[in-house]
Parts: structure tokens; C-alpha cells; sequence
């Protein structure tokens, strides 16, 4: 029984490392870029309806706050991408990793500037409210992050394999340039993608803190994510999910059985032997120049 | 403009084209040499401090620069190198023994993981190296008879033949001999960037497949890279342990990872005197901006000093600017600057114009 | 005695049969070509005696020797140098280093003899240069000898990647489309090489080519591929005159007649 409950726990925590690693996980689809600064976006978005929500701020409705933060949140991934990102175009993926870690410093600092440095719990309308099922229980907030998570990632799955655009963007991480001789606007699909993501990481955020308290420093958990997306391989979206999951299942089983230290490498270790095993990830595209 | 006439293969393969360069290099080496007697004590510590880094820099610059390796962990070797020189001179093993053996170990686990890791490109690389850190941070915790644990380590005061090199004691010396070290690998390096091993390296960053049909085994360059790199990084470990004088694992956060990256990328990626030159910025910045904080302070009275992370920030910022619009860093913006001069007035803007890329997937489907 | 055999050669990517039983054997001191239209197969068949692919069936010898297995590595060592249809030169570096790194299985030196630069790597340097130096004058690079790849034109660094193949001093010279995208001036040039490789190196070369009018000037032997099987083998005349051939670049009469 208690693994039971340990693995749901696991499930929906690994739900919010599966979030931010699709965040990883579209970006990649569209530019081939790693945006290493998806953990600290959440972190802003969670912290942006937290201003927004909680009565000692703006003080809206839950209900009004979460869509408006993530409105506001999609504004600044399109924004990042309009002013910063689209000017390193060109250059080599290793530029758009350093970018993107030193704006990661800077949504910190303007974080930390606003809210402080101390922790801060989100008024939520279900803070508390729990679940049982015989022994078993689970809190409101877990089951909305397994419920929005699903719903999400097939959204999104739906997105990319089916519609124009989502189809537009695939083609512009192939080949930029024929994308360009097709007419598909590569531009602007990368501005989109890049509000699109931010807008799924303040989701992310804004289940994160249903769940504990905040600060700036929990985007940090990125680097959690990453690992999660990287064990999906980075182009699949279910992928990205899946291995997010497999990580929030193992860290708490581990933490529970294995000694200590375990738990808190666990999820990169799986990570290394994926690599090593499949270095494309466990739902692998086939890498291959031809030349 | 000046011109060179060659007149033997022998001044290609020299260091340096020209005289004057040799000259202004002997020059510079010997005014570091003089250094302690010219600045007091505190700047001193600053120049050692920014040596260490300029030879940890050095360390990834082999991997990122030269070999295409991105790696966002290599304070993980930073630490590793910190940890096997205080451990093993804590054993009474002499400095003389131990410090060389801190670097070869360093490198020695550099390759081993590299090897595995050398089978990912780019981006994959970048995020093994991060796991690896995060790994290797929770390992100094657990292997807590050797490290201290969370407590840390004394890395003992150096003694050779008779000698103090301490650090507070005999700053001197202390610098001396990082100054002696730092030589001693740039040269090294140097000289491996003109001989076979170094164009392999390079024949690795640009194209794979060519490389291998020119009969560059992959593998084995970029582990060998990835060795030298983390072993170099383990050396500077060494020296920065030695620096601070009592450390434990905080001392190698990801941040320096970061830092680091800065250091390479900032200088001048796949120069040699990028290193340097970003060690100086990354050393140098904090005191301007402790300089500015109190001047600010006493003139117009704005506390920056109550604003936490404004360093962080400044450097991010910073790097974001020079990734933006000038990539080749610093080192790359002194050798436009050089050209337009030697030059002048003929230099067209033209000249320097970045060639535009498009992203071309490797991947077959 | 024939140099380079390919025997039944065959690769599959999924069901897609890309080169299916192709056979030839090109001699010493020969020149011999493979045309066929896009997509028939040509510059896959490259990638398998470079062994960037392994076969799914068939073998390769070089030199009296069963090189099937081999990794793409070992190509330069036996002898086997090749050209990229796309260029793939080391941009960051000059036009003296590429071909510099083409000596790199001549190299004797460790890596730390070269950390050190032992005078043996210094005179082993001076050794390879000289070598690079003769491809240079060969091919008249002289002026672009310390220029960076990044900013030559596109025909130079054509000729750049044939120096950086001859400076590995193979017996056997893989170009893969040499004269694409080169003015006529600059064909008429790679013609002579060529015809200079042969005589005066000794080197047997073998191409692919869309250029009929190079094809017909320098090669021995012709093999033309459609849709990864081989149509016909022979003199560049014999197999333009072939019909299977015709049909396969022009359509069969049929064809056109509707």
C-alpha cells in the first residue's frame, strides 16, 4: 500500500518534470535549440499568477488569474524569442544554450527583485482538499496535475501532428532553409513556439505550486526535466511525459529504499544509462548525417 | 601592415610568426613575473585567483573550443582535482606527488566518462556532463572519510624542497607557483594546437565525417580531448583548493560550471588567449562592481549593496550581449580592432561580416 | 589486376532498396566513372567503399584484400581517399591546415611528443608540409594556402577538398561529382588533373559524375546505375549509346510518345 502511495505521489509529481520537458521537448521539434532557461519560465509563470491571485497581491479569482498568467507567460516566450533568441539565429546550438542559461539568471533576478527570496505558497481553491479511495489518498492538486498533464500533452501531441502549423514547425527544424523556399513563415512558427512553451510552463508552474511552496530557486528543477526529456528523447512529446513520470516514480521509491544519496541521483543515473544504452533517448529519432 | 617573409617552413611551425610577437610575449610573462613587486598583497590574491581560472579556463576551452565538447559540468573536475590533492597530501603524500597525480586522475575519469558520452552529439553531451556533476556532487557528500562530507577539507600548506609556498604566508611563492604552472600548461597547449594531436581536435569540431575519412578515429580524439580537458580542469581544482584553503563541495556549484562557460565563451571560443582574457573579466568584475557599489554609495546614495544576485545578473546580462553581437568574444573583437588598424584606412566593414547558416537537421527522419 | 572489386553489393534502408547488386572492378592507373540519374543510387554506392554504410549484402575488396568490414576510419590508412559530394571541409581552419590534416595517418608522434614538441614532431612537421606544399603547387593553391575556408569560393574549396584527399597519398581516389557547380574553365582544370593524378601519381580514381562531356574526356570505363541496379558497364561511348541507358535518362520511347 505504501508503494502504492509513493508511486501516485511519484506519478503526479513526475507530471510536472513531464510538463517543463515538453516545454524542452517543442523547442527542440521547431529550432533543434535546448532552452535551458524552461525551468526558470515555469518559475516566473507560477510566480506571475501567484501575483496575480493571492489576496496580499492583485487578489484576483484562481480562476481569472491562472489563464491570465498564462496569457501574460506566452507574451514573454514570444517575447524572449522576438527580441533575444531571433538574433543568434544561425549560430551554433552551443550559443543557444548559454543564452538561454544566462536568461534563466535574469527571470531569477527579476523574480527574486519582485517577490523576494523567501518561500510563498499559491491561495489555491482546493489548498488542502484530499481525496480517499479506501486507504488510499490522494490530494485534489495531484489529481488535477495527472488529469492537466494528460490533457495537455495530447493537446499539444494533437497540435504538432495534425494541424498546418504544427506540421510548419516540424518541417523548420528539418531544414530552415527549404522550409523558407516552401513558404512556411520559419519566424514566426519559432515566436509561437516559443510562447507556446512559456505558456505550458506557467501550467506547469502554477500545478508546481498547488502542490508546496515557491521560490525563485525552483527552477532549478529544470535540470530534472531536462533529464526527463533527454530519457523521452528530446523530439517526443508522450516521450517527454513518459520519462518525466519514470523519474517522479523513482526518486520517492528510492529515497524510501535506497540508501541515502540515491534518490537525489537516481534520475540522472537512468538518465546516463539511457544515453549509453540509446543515445537518441527511448523513443529514439534515427541520428545519421548523410552526406 | 606588416608584412612577413618567410623564408622556411620553421616560421610556420614556430609559436610565433615574428619576432616582435616572441618579444611582447617574453615581456608580458616577465612583467607577471615581477608582478608581486609591484601591487600590495590584495591584488596579489586577485592575480593568483585569476590564474586559477584562466587554467581552469584553459581546461574547457580544450573541450568547447577546440573539440566541439560543450560541457556544463566541469566543476565536477574542478572538484575532483581539489578533493584528490587535499586528500592525498592530508596522506603525506609530498605536493610534488600528488598535485600531477590530482590532474592525471582528474583526466584519467574525464575520459573514461567521455567515452561513453563521446557517442552523443552536441546537445547530449552538454546534458551527460550536467548529470555528471550533479553525481559526482552527491558522491563527495557519501564518500564522506575522504572529503569531510558536508563539513569539507584542509588542502595543507605547500612545502618544496624546504620551501614555503603558503598561501597567506609566503603569497609570493603561492603565486609563483601557479604562475609557473599556468606557463608551463599554456605552453603545452600551445604546442599541442600546432602539431598532429591538435588538428585532430579540430578536424573533430567541423566535420565529423570528414575527419573520419581522413582517418581520425573519432572516438578516441574526442576522448582523449575530453581527458585533457578535465585534467587540465583537475590541476586548476588543485590550485584553487590549495587558494581557498579550507573548501567543501559548495565551493563547486553549478555556478562555476557556468562561470566557466563564461570564461570561454566570453574570451573568444577556440583561442587560447580567450581564456585568459575571460578569466580577467570574470575575476575583475566583482571588484568593479564593488568599486561602483561604494562609489554609487557615498556620491548619490544608492545601496546596491541591498539588491542580492546583482553580480549574477551583470554577468548574465553581459554574456547575453556578447553572444548576441559579438560570438567570437572577446579575443575575436581584439584581433578586428587589430586588422582595422593594420589596415587603415583600407578596412571595409564588410570584411568582418558573420557568414549566415542555416540549421540543416542530422537527423535522417 | 583490378585494385578496387565490388561484388553483388547491396544496401536496404528499411524497405527501400537504395543499391542492389552492383558489381564492378576498376583496375590500377584507371579512371572509371559511375553515372546514373539522381537518385539512382550513385553516391550511396561512395558510402559503402567508404563504409559510412555497411552493406546489407555483397563485399568489397581493395588491394587483394576482403575490406567488407572495415570502419570509416581505416579507409585513409589502406589507401582510399575520398571527396564529399557537399563539401565538407574543416571550416575554421586554413587551407594549409586541411590539407595538413590529411597527413594525419602518416603521423608518427603521440600526443604527448606533441604537447612537449619533441624536434622529432618539429621535423616530422616540416616533412609533412613538404608533402602539402607539392599538393599545392599541384593544384595552384598557392594563393589561398593561409586563407580560411569560410570565406573561398565555392569552386576553390572544391579543389581545397581534392588536395586535402590527394595529401592522405592514396592509391585510390573517390570524387564524389567533382565538377558540380564549377564554371567550364574550371571543369577543363579538374579534366587535367585528373589525367595528371593518373599519369604522374599513379593514382586510380574513381568517380561519379553528371558532366557528360568530363565523363567522356578522362574516363576508361563507364558504370551507369538506375534505381540502385546496374544498367550497363563499358567505354563512355558504348554505354551513352546503350538503350537501357537512354531510357533511363531520357524515358523509353513509349514513354515519350505518350
Amino acid at each position: 500500500m505504501e508503494l502504492i502511495q509513493l508511486a501516485v505521489g511519484g506519478v503526479a509529481n513526475g507530471c510536472i518534470y513531464g510538463l517543463v520537458a515538453l516545454g524542452f521537448v517543442l523547442i527542440y521539434k521547431t529550432s533543434e535549440g535546448v532552452n535551458f532557461a524552461q525551468g526558470d519560465l515555469m518559475m516566473l509563470g507560477a510566480f506571475v499568477a501567484l501575483g496575480l491571485g493571492n489576496s496580499a497581491q492583485m487578489g484576483l479569482s484562481f480562476w481569472l488569474a491562472v489563464p491570465l498568467a498564462v496569457c501574460i507567460m506566452f507574451c514573454v516566450g514570444w517575447g524572449v524569442e522576438r527580441v533575444v533568441v531571433r538574433r543568434i539565429f544561425g549560430q551554433p546550438q552551443f550559443a543557444l544554450v548559454i543564452l538561454t542559461i544566462a536568461l534563466g539568471f535574469v527571470f531569477r533576478f527579476v523574480a527574486g527583485s519582485i517577490w523576494g527570496y523567501s518561500p510563498l505558497v499559491l491561495e489555491t481553491p482546493f489548498n488542502g482538499v484530499n481525496l480517499r479511495f479506501g486507504e488510499l489518498v490522494i490530494s485534489m492538486a495531484d489529481l488535477l496535475t495527472i488529469v492537466i498533464t494528460l490533457a495537455l500533452t495530447f493537446g499539444l501531441w494533437t497540435f504538432f501532428a495534425h494541424t498546418r502549423i504544427g506540421l510548419a514547425a516540424q518541417a523548420a527544424s528539418q531544414n530552415q532553409m527549404a522550409a523558407y523556399i516552401v513558404g512556411i513563415p520559419v519566424m514566426k512558427v519559432n515566436s509561437l513556439i516559443w510562447g507556446l512553451s512559456g505558456a505550458v510552463a506557467t501550467v506547469a508552474g502554477v500545478l508546481y505550486a498547488t502542490r508546496g511552496a515557491i521560490d525563485p530557486n525552483i527552477g532549478l528543477l529544470g535540470i530534472k526535466a531536462f533529464a526527463a526529456a533527454v530519457i523521452g528523447g528530446l523530439g517526443s512529446l508522450p516521450g517527454a511525459l513518459l520519462g518525466g513520470m519514470l523519474i517522479g516514480v523513482v526518486e520517492p521509491i528510492a529515497g524510501r529504499y535506497a540508501p541515502g544519496g540515491i534518490a537525489i541521483m537516481s534520475p540522472y543515473i537512468i538518465m546516463l544509462a539511457v544515453l549509453v544504452t540509446r543515445p537518441g533517448g527511448l523513443f529514439a529519432q534515427i541520428h545519421m548525417k548523410k552526406v | 601592415m606588416r608584412v612577413v617573409f618567410k623564408t622556411s617552413y620553421d616560421r610556420d611551425i614556430d609559436l610565433h610568426e615574428h619576432g616582435l610577437d616572441r618579444g611582447k610575449m617574453l615581456g608580458l610573462v616577465g612583467l607577471m613575473i615581477l608582478l608581486p613587486f609591484l601591487v600590495n598583497d590584495y591584488y596579489l590574491a586577485e592575480a593568483a585567483n585569476t590564474l586559477i581560472w584562466a587554467l581552469a579556463g584553459m581546461g574547457l576551452m580544450i573541450a568547447v573550443g577546440h573539440t566541439g565538447q560543450v560541457s556544463l559540468g566541469h566543476a565536477a573536475f574542478l572538484a575532483i582535482g581539489a578533493y584528490t590533492d587535499a586528500a592525498l597530501m592530508n596522506a603525506g603524500v609530498p605536493f610534488l606527488v600528488a598535485f600531477p597525480l590530482a590532474g592525471l586522475l582528474t583526466g584519467l575519469f574525464g575520459a573514461v566518462i567521455a567515452i561513453p558520452a563521446v557517442r552523443m552529439s552536441g546537445i547530449y553531451l552538454a546534458i551527460a556532463t550536467l548529470a555528471v556533476f550533479v553525481i559526482v556532487e552527491e558522491l563527495i557528500l557519501l564518500l564522506e572519510p575522504i572529503t569531510g562530507g558536508v563539513s569539507g577539507i584542509a588542502a595543507p600548506s605547500i612545502t618544496l624542497f624546504g620551501i614555503s609556498f603558503d598561501r597567506y604566508g609566503e603569497l609570493h611563492n603561492f603565486y609563483w607557483l601557479i604562475l609557473a604552472v599556468v606557463i608551463l600548461v599554456t605552453w603545452g597547449y600551445a604546442n599541442l594546437m600546432r602539431s598532429p594531436t591538435g588538428r585532430s581536435f579540430l578536424a573533430v569540431r567541423d566535420s565529423e565525417v570528414s575527419a573520419r575519412a581522413m582517418g581520425i578515429n573519432v572516438t578516441r580524439t574526442r576522448a582523449l580531448a575530453f581527458g585533457l580537458s578535465s585534467g587540465v580542469t583537475g590541476l586548476a581544482g588543485a590550485l584553487m583548493g590549495h587558494y581557498i584553503g579550507f573548501f567543501n563541495y559548495e565551493l563547486f556549484s553549478v555556478f562555476i560550471s557556468i562561470n566557466l562557460l563564461l570564461v570561454v565563451t566570453i574570451g573568444g571560443l577556440g583561442f587560447i588567449q580567450g581564456a585568459f582574457l575571460g578569466a580577467v573579466l570574470i575575476t575583475g568584475m566583482p571588484q568593479v562592481i564593488a568599486i561602483l557599489r561604494d562609489g554609487l554609495n557615498a556620491s548619490v546614495g544608492v545601496d546596491l549593496g541591498s539588491i542580492p544576485g546583482l553580480d549574477t545578473v551583470l554577468f548574465s546580462v553581459i554574456l547575453i550581449l556578447f553572444i548576441i553581437f559579438e560570438p567570437t568574444g572577446l579575443y575575436g573583437r581584439w584581433l578586428k580592432i587589430r586588422t582595422w588598424f593594420e589596415l587603415f584606412p583600407l578596412a571595409r566593414r564588410d570584411m568582418f561580416r558573420r557568414h549566415k547558416t542555416y540549421l540543416k537537421t542530422e537527423r535522417m527522419k | 589486376m583490378s585494385l578496387l572489386e565490388v561484388e553483388d553489393l547491396a544496401v536496404h534502408f528499411g524497405g527501400v532498396k537504395a543499391v542492389d547488386g552492383v558489381s564492378f572492378a576498376v583496375d590500377q592507373g584507371e579512371v572509371f566513372a559511375i553515372i546514373g540519374p539522381n537518385g539512382a543510387g550513385k553516391s550511396t554506392i561512395f558510402n559503402l567503399i567508404s563504409h559510412i554504410y555497411q552493406p546489407t549484402r555483397g563485399r568489397i575488396c581493395f588491394d587483394g584484400a576482403d575490406i567488407t568490414g572495415s570502419k570509416p576510419q581505416d579507409m585513409a590508412r589502406l589507401g582510399i581517399a575520398r571527396t564529399f559530394q557537399n563539401i565538407e571541409l574543416f571550416d575554421h581552419s586554413t587551407v594549409l591546415d586541411n590539407l595538413l590534416m590529411g597527413r594525419h595517418t602518416h603521423r608518427q608522434s603521440n600526443f604527448i611528443q606533441d604537447i612537449l614538441f619533441l624536434p622529432s614532431v618539429r621535423r616530422e612537421e616540416r616533412l609533412h608540409r613538404e608533402r602539402v606544399e607539392e599538393v599545392i603547387e599541384f593544384l595552384e593553391l598557392e594563393a589561398y594556402r593561409n586563407k580560411r575556408i569560410e570565406g573561398l569560393p565555392y569552386g576553390v574549396r572544391k579543389i581545397v577538398e581534392i588536395g586535402r584527399a590527394l595529401a592522405i597519398g592514396p592509391k585510390l581516389i573517390l570524387l564524389d561529382e567533382p565538377a558540380s557547380g564549377l564554371s567550364v574553365e574550371e571543369t577543363q582544370d579538374v579534366a587535367f588533373w585528373i589525367e595528371d593524378m593518373r599519369r604522374d601519381m599513379g593514382l586510380t580514381v574513381l568517380m561519379v559524375e553528371h558532366d557528360m562531356g568530363l565523363v567522356s574526356q578522362v574516363c576508361d570505363r563507364v558504370l551507369a546505375v538506375a534505381n540502385g541496379k546496374p544498367l550497363a558497364q563499358g567505354t563512355p561511348h558504348e554505354v551513352q549509346a546503350d538503350p537501357h541507358v537512354q531510357a533511363a535518362y531520357l524515358g523509353t520511347p513509349e514513354e515519350v510518345a505518350v
